[in-house]
């Protein structure tokens, strides 16, 4: 398979710089749009190339740029494209490799977004603990300044770019991109109620794209090759490449660019070298720390957005997370409990009393307090936080999603706490 | 007008030229001052290690906020420090991966060798301890920042490697 | 009109409204908490769920907030679903989980928005077995007490108090559940309006303090309809009381005046109604001049036997009702009476008086103001002056963001959404004034002049517009803006005493008018019953000055202490005369004890009256309680008066209705005093309006301490309202509402209940009449303006008003006196500077009259040549605005301690609950 997003990355793991990126023919994309491209042109690829958010909710890229009003439906002034660098989802560890090892690569992705879009300014949200890809971008920030890649009439078009790194102070919400542009206007990160919609009204009020750093890096190679190009990557219904990973008690943890669709036994047994010695796959994560357990009955679908929709989970950030037979499920649900509960904004009411309640059932029972109505106590949480609309953002509902599917694959591990009285994992 | 602004209009000068310099370069490219708050609070931070309430207070001088609005920006970040840290903080993973990796008991041992919990320093100020959400190095799990060092992989040797030292030192 | 449907139910509801405010306008108990009518929806408790249906068919629906979703035609929603019920209940079931179970000792028990909602959704039993978090409160000053352990999170201080009324020093702190709302240390809140938070916070998070100190529960408090005698803005209020003590003031809703809040002098502010300085007994001064308490009767003949055949001459009062300034003109005739402004307020008066009623500008509503898309203000520190103008000026500048919104199709209470689409664009405000206003924050330009430049930039302003060449380029400027709007505001006023600059706002008004008709002007005027005084004042009356020089035989001085009005000389002269003085008030003060015989008086709070506001809406105040010991409404002691000495009009009025209806039929002005309120014979469902709650306790036993018989109950003769339990408290006419209370909603946020729509008038209408109709054939006058000559090394003084400090009654309540502090000048920074003083310090300021020594306060912008002064204040009371003075450095000045000043005080920082371990 061809190696689109990480063609640059080699096993040292070593950045390249402007002239090793250009030379594997980076910048190509972004020269041809500013020479033959409008704008509405790369709307129009992108749009066609079916490429979809890989922040965690698929939302499809050239949609929601479409929903950027043109200079002419809005009142003058800056419009922004951010990059969601802020990395956080427990058990995600793909957009760091992109930005340490290939920062150009991000770097044209967003100035070719920013001329869709009309942006004219942009900035890089990044985790505060990434410290060493907030280094290397930085420096490829100054390599393309002094190259004319940012900056005034870019390569002598009429175009103009600023970019800037903003390092996180930390928290997972700033992930959530309403909460983000809160952040990056140095607030309180709470998320911003929508409508209305960061493309209408964002960072400073004005129109405002967010998106992923992987997101991104798709678009240069888009926009060089073509939709048509883009699409036949994907094996399966969705398009082009995609970062998946494995964490756990398997072989060969890690990180791999394969084409969407790649069936998941085959990313945990091929890729990430199947179970460790002595410890069985009882369940796993497929995108995440917020999306729903799977077990060995899906090892076949596909890793498409619909199909692991379909099955009950999400496709998330495509970084699975393994839950081994020696492993406690409602420790592990504990865990990201906590996880959830401590990330709260504490904005809204399910969320920010609502989690620390399960954390707190959870909890009981995993140190043997645990009664039998706490089963009906978590499933009344779920329903109460777990549903989009409930709460004021996604967070709380993601965070619903482990516990709920827990629920499902694993009840007879509750059950098991709670009548012996202790965790049967100890 | 009030008294209160005339102390603390002294407030700024708590912060260092250099602190000044750093967060105006900030200023230039943030269409309010406030919205460099963030980055404010992360330069005084990066030379003092932690943000006093009169380094809060000079900051919020300087970029025409209230206290109270950079207090509530400061206190929401987890990396914004507003008591005092040791010279190195260490952020130790306690997320999913690296907890089905065995964190838990590498927390345990590396608080038994520094003697400090979460939230606590060395009685010799080498060391914070503190937990992070997941680091984003799942594959390398488990893992931890010490400053700004990513370990990881850490296991019984390594904790033994970086702090048999620390705990020597402290109880000397 | 949309139609929507709820539980099948359909409604007919108003355009753009959300389906919260729809179900409360159907009458629908939908609970919520963040929402709140004046400051719109931001959906953060989530406790407004009902479920919405995609269409008939759809059985499940999902959960939508009602706060957070427009009505849209045809939309369908369910109440009762057992999914949006369960979650409800949820929703309280997670706020409980930290919420302390104090509810016996938190003074929000009895009126709580949270026990209402808990009621309301059913949570009864906690499954929670964790600890609850506990937080540290702080302290922020003598008015608002802090206890975080029972907040709910729901963000309505931190909205009101900075995104409302534009406080700094409160505000979110620290995150998840482990939220913390308060100072960045301790120390005193610094807004004039923090008391609105006991109202806003549903639970007991800020309470009333000095109400803790001698607490009732909501239900056994007896209340009246009242209005706050403050300022001149006429705020309703609902103060309550027990045991003979005014124990708290709450706001009464008016959609036009106060809306939901008030400031905190009015609020605060009537602590002196308990005072121990208040006058109990009528007294005759004896030959060592101390004062023998005589009998009422007594005192009646004293005063009857003194007056009868004498040369009499009387001085009313604008704190004073309408009624006791009308009857005590009439008492000693046209000729003798002075209505008691200073010689130079009743001139500027006058001018307002004929300015009011001849504008062709709009005399505004507070609603009204908030409205303006453009305002200057000319003068006027708004804030110290005319406070609740203010917070609807602060209202005003966020036309232009609902301008932005309405572009984008965001409706105004999307509330947190529209301040991020804004950002920090507002309709521009100009403030032209001597100094620091506290309105500085939110101007778009801020001009500094001493009173004299002021009214000459007023003068440039209107020769732009009238597109005559200047060059003064501001006023240019500012012409342009003010021609720009749609509805502008010029706000000018009393407070400087400068009828020029007055003058030049009426100009600017009314020039705007001639191509705008809807321009505004708004006089800001000093006291309660200013604009009714300054109506009754008699065009051929004496001055003070010629009243003194008259040396009448006998003086009546109604509920005015003259020390403030008359200067030294013209004090001692009166007193010095062998004019016997008869004197009638509420407190000691200067002018009684300098007084032959005293009468007690009852406070606006024992007492029944009118009082014309600045707008000249005329409201009217009932008495909460009876009067103890031998006090009576000045009026009572009038007619009391005039039936002694069988004055020939006065001894035919019997009662508060006839002299409403003699006022009304003697004074044009006065036609329409009849409609304030509805008279004595009124009767709703034939029974008078209960001051009492239908959960009044203890009646009986109150008093047993002193006599274990059960006293009667007072009979009111002279109003529509009853000391008593019986009767309806329900939909009546609005200026009689003493309290708002509805099943199930115990809380203040039952008042949606007697709105005919939510924010909307109240269903008994809107208190209060306007008695002013403009003739509009203009009311601008040519200006010769009198600049003042400066001399070296003197400074201009110029007064400036203070909320908590410069009004008469209320610096006698202790926590007003205690952030009064004592008089002080106003020094720029560079004056200071060369006099070698700093806040705090004290400095001498001698004018050719006087000389007081006062505390130095710094400006942040100041005029040239100006210095400021605290109007008001003892201290200052000899100063006159506008004089000339010279300073110098006061010796042996003893610093005062700074208790209030919130960083005097080491304090640690909020701490935020247990194992918080991310934040260091
Ligand atoms: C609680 C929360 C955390 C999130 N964290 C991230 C994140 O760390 N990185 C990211 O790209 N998207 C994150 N998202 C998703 C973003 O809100 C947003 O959808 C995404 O950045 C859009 O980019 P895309 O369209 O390119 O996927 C998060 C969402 C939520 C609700
Ligand atoms: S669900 Fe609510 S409390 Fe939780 S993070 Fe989102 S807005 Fe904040
Ligand atoms: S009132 Fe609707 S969410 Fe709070």
């Amino acid at each position: 398979m061809e190696k689109v997003l990480t063609r640059n990355i080699g096993l040292d793991q070593k950045p390249t710089n402007l002239q090793a990126y250009e030379a594997s023919g980076g910048y190509q994309g972004l020269r041809k749009a500013l020479a033959e491209l409008s704008p509405k042109d790369c709307q129009d690829i992108v749009s066609d190339s079916n490429l979809r958010g890989r922040g965690g909710a698929g939302f499809p890229t050239g949609m929601k740029w479409s929903f950027v009003p043109a200079d002419e439906q809005c009142t003058p002034g800056h419009k922004y494209l951010v990059c969601n660098a802020d990395e956080m989802e427990p058990g995600t560890f793909k957009d760091r490799l992109l930005m340490e090892c290939d920062p150009h690569q991000l770097i044209e992705g967003m100035i070719l977004a920013a001329y869709t879009i009309g942006a004219d300014i942009s900035y890089i949200f990044i985790r505060g603990e990434y410290i060493v890809a907030t280094q290397r971008l930085r420096d490829a920030l100054q390599e393309c300044y002094a190259a004319g890649l940012l900056g005034n009439n870019i390569l002598g078009s009429s175009f103009s770019l600023d970019m800037y790194v903003h390092p996180s102070a930390g928290r997972y919400i700033c992930g959530e991109e309403t909460a983000l542009i809160n952040a990056l206007e140095g607030k309180r990160a709470n998320p911003r109620a929508k409508p209305p919609f960061p493309q209408v009204s964002g960072l400073w009020g004005r129109p405002t794209i967010v998106n992923n750093v992987e997101t991104l890096c798709n678009i240069p190679h888009i926009i060089d090759r073509g939709a048509d190009w883009y699409k036949t990557l994907g094996i399966g219904e969705d398009a082009g490449t995609k970062l998946f990973g494995v964490s756990g008690k398997v072989n060969n943890p890690g990180c791999w660019e394969l084409p969407m669709g790649t069936p998941i036994r085959e990313i945990i047994e091929e890729h990430a070298g199947g179970m460790q010695e002595g410890y069985q796959l009882k369940g796993f994560l497929p995108g995440g720390g917020s999306t729903d357990f799977l077990t060995s009955d899906h090892l076949d679908l596909a890793m498409d957005y619909n199909v692991i929709g379909a099955a009950g989970s999400r496709m998330g950030t495509g970084t699975m997370i393994i839950l081994d037979d020696r492993t406690c499920p409602v420790a592990m649900v504990l865990n990201l409990i906590r996880f959830f509960a401590h990330e709260s904004c504490g904005f809204c009411t399910p969320c920010r009393d609502g989690l620390p309640w399960s954390r707190q059932v959870l909890q009981d029972i995993e140190e043997g307090r645990g009664q039998p109505e706490d089963l009906e106590t978590l499933a009344y949480q779920v329903s109460y936080i777990g549903a989009i609309g409930n709460t004021h953002c996604a967070l709380a509902p993601g965070a619903m999603e482990p516990l709920q599917s827990a629920l499902k694959y694993f009840y007879d591990d509750f059950k098991q706490h709670i009548s012996n009285g202790r965790c049967p994992y100890h | 007008m009030s008294k209160k602004q005339i102390i603390q209009s002294d407030m700024s000068s708590l912060l260092s030229a250099e602190e000044i310099a750093e967060i105006d370069a900030e200023l230039a490219h943030v269409p309010y001052k406030s919205g460099a708050a963030i980055d404010a609070l992360k330069i005084v931070q990066a030379k003092r290690g932690w943000v006093s309430d009169e380094c809060l207070r000079g900051i919020a001088r300087h970029l025409e906020m209230s206290d109270e609005e950079l207090e509530g920006v400061a206190t929401f970040y987890n990396l914004i420090y507003r008591r005092p840290v040791g010279e190195k903080v260490i952020l130790f993973c306690d997320s999913v991966s690296c907890w089905i990796s065995g964190c838990d008991d590498i927390k345990t041992a590396i608080s038994q060798r520094l003697g400090i919990d979460y939230g606590e320093t060395t009685s010799d100020n080498s060391y914070t301890l503190l937990p992070v959400p997941c680091l984003g190095a799942c594959d390398r799990a488990p893992v931890m920042m010490i400053g700004d060092e990513l370990v990881t992989h850490i296991d019984d040797e390594k904790v033994t490697a970086l702090f048999g030292k620390a705990i020597r030192r402290a109880e000397e | 009109m949309p139609t929507i449907f709820i539980d099948g139910q359909e409604l007919e509801v108003n355009e753009g409204e959300n389906v919260l405010e729809a179900c409360l306008n159907a009458g629908l108990d939908l609970p919520y908490f963040c929402w709140h009518p004046a400051m719109g929806s931001i959906g953060s408790c989530r406790q407004c769920a009902l479920v919405q249906y995609q269409n008939e068919e759809d059985s499940r629906g999902r959960i939508i907030m009602g706060c957070m979703t427009p009505v849209t035609e045809g939309a369908r929603f369910s109440l009762n679903a057992q999914n949006a019920t369960q979650f409800r209940e949820a929703v309280v079931e997670s706020l409980m989980l930290n919420h302390p179970h104090d509810c016996p000792v938190c003074a929000e028990g009895g009126e709580c928005h949270l026990q209402d909602m808990t009621v309301m959704v059913g949570h009864r039993d906690r499954r929670y077995t964790g600890k609850k978090n506990t937080y540290r409160n702080q302290y922020l000053g003598p008015l608002i007490h802090h206890e975080m352990n029972r907040c709910i999170t729901c963000y309505r201080c931190e909205r009101y108090y900075k995104d409302y009324a534009g406080g700094k020093d409160l505000g979110a702190q620290a995150s998840h559940d482990h939220l913390y709302f308060g100072r960045h240390e301790e120390g005193l809140l610094e807004s004039e309006f923090s008391g609105n938070l006991v109202e806003v916070c549903p639970t007991g998070v800020f309470t009333d303090k000095p109400f803790l100190k001698q607490y009732s529960r909501k239900w056994d408090l007896q209340s009246a309809p009242s209005i706050c005698t403050g300022c001149a803005v006429g705020c309703n209020i609902a103060p309550g009381e027990r045991y003979g003590k005014l124990k708290r003031v709450h706001n009464r809703y008016n959609h036009e005046v106060n809306g939901y809040f008030l400031c905190d002098r009015g609020r605060f502010g009537s602590g002196y109604v308990n005072s121990d300085s208040r006058l109990d007994y009528a007294g005759i001064k004896a030959a060592d001049g101390s004062f023998m308490a005589v009998p009422q009767q007594q005192a009646l003949d004293t005063v009857a036997d003194w007056i009868k055949g004498k040369n009499v001459a009387a001085i009313g009062s604008p704190r004073a009702s309408v009624e006791a300034n009308y009857l005590l003109r009439e008492l000693v005739g046209d000729k003798q009476f002075n209505a008691g402004f200073s010689d130079s307020e009743a001139q500027l008066m006058a001018a307002i008086r004929q300015i009011l009623k001849t504008t062709k500008a709009l005399n505004p509503s507070i609603k009204h103001i908030e409205s303006a898309d453009a305002i200057l203000i000319l003068g006027e520190d708004v804030t110290n002056t005319a406070p609740r103008v203010a917070l609807a000026l602060r209202q005003a500048i966020r036309n232009k963001s609902y301008q932005l919104a309405e572009q984008m199709g965001l409706p105004k209470w999307q509330d947190a959404a529209v301040r991020n689409l804004a950002q920090d664009q507002r309709s521009p405000m100009i403030i032209v004034s001597a100094m620091d206003t506290r309105l500085d924050d939110v101007a778009s330009h801020c001009l500094s002049m001493a009173p004299d430049k002021i009214a000459e930039f007023g003068v440039a302003i209107v020769e732009a517009m009238a597109g005559e060449s200047t060059s003064n380029k501001q006023a240019i400027k500012v012409a342009e803006i003010l021609q720009s709007a749609k509805n502008p505001l010029i706000v000018s006023g009393a407070s400087m005493q400068h009828w020029d600059i007055v003058n030049c706002a009426v100009a600017i008004a009314e020039s705007l008018c001639s191509k705008k008709t809807s321009a505004m002007l708004s006089l800001c005027v000093n006291e309660a019953n200013s604009i009714g005084s300054a109506l009754l004042m008699p065009e051929e009356g004496p001055s003070l000055a010629q009243l003194i020089d008259n040396s009448p035989e006998v003086l009546l001085v109604m509920e005015n202490d003259l020390e403030r009005r008359l200067t030294k000389q013209q004090m001692q002269q009166l007193m010095a005369d062998g004019t016997q003085v008869i004197s009638m008030d509420i407190l000691e003060n200067a002018t009684l004890g300098a007084s032959d015989l005293v009468l007690p008086v009852a406070s606006y709070a024992e007492s029944q009256g009118t009082l014309v506001n600045m707008e000249g809406r005329a409201q009217r105040h009932f008495p909460v309680f009876e009067p103890s010991a031998e006090r009576l409404s000045s009026w009572q002691w009038l007619l009391k008066i005039g039936a002694a000495i069988g004055h020939k009009k006065i001894s035919k009025l019997q009662d508060f209705d006839q002299v409403v209806a003699a006022c009304a039929k003697s004074h044009a002005d006065f036609a329409e005093l009849t409609k304030a309120a509805p008279d004595n014979s009124f009767r709703d469902r034939g029974l008078k309006i209960p001051r009492q709650t239908h959960r009044y306790s203890g009646r009986t036993a109150m008093n047993a301490g002193v006599n274990v018989h059960e006293p009667q109950q007072p009979h009111d003769n002279e109003s529509p309202l009853a000391y008593s339990m019986e009767g309806l408290n329900r939909d009546q006419p609005a200026s009689l509402t003493p309290y708002v209370w509805s099943p199930g909603w115990n809380s203040n946020q039952s008042l949606q209940k007697f709105q005919a729509e939510v924010d909307g008038p109240l269903k008994g209408g809107t208190a209060g009449q306007r008695l002013i109709a403009s003739t509009g054939k203009g009311a601008t006058k040519k200006a010769t303006l009198a600049a003042v000559e400066m001399r070296a090394k003197h400074w201009q003084l110029v007064p400036m008003h203070r909320v908590h400090g410069s009004d008469e009654l209320s610096v006698h309540t202790d926590e007003i006196a205690q952030l009064a502090g004592i008089g002080f000048v106003a020094l720029g920074v560079a004056v200071a500077e060369k006099l070698g003083v700093t806040e705090g310090d004290g400095v001498v300021v001698a004018t050719a009259d006087t000389e007081v020594r006062l505390e130095v306060c710094i400006l942040s912008r100041v005029a040239k040549n100006c210095i400021g002064y605290s109007a008001g204040y003892k201290e200052t009371l000899a100063l006159e605005a506008g004089s000339l003075a010279t300073l110098s450095v006061a010796e042996n000045w003893q610093r005062r301690q700074p208790q209030m000043i919130a960083t005097d005080k080491v304090a640690t920082s909020p701490v935020i609950g247990e194992g918080d371990s991310a934040h260091v």
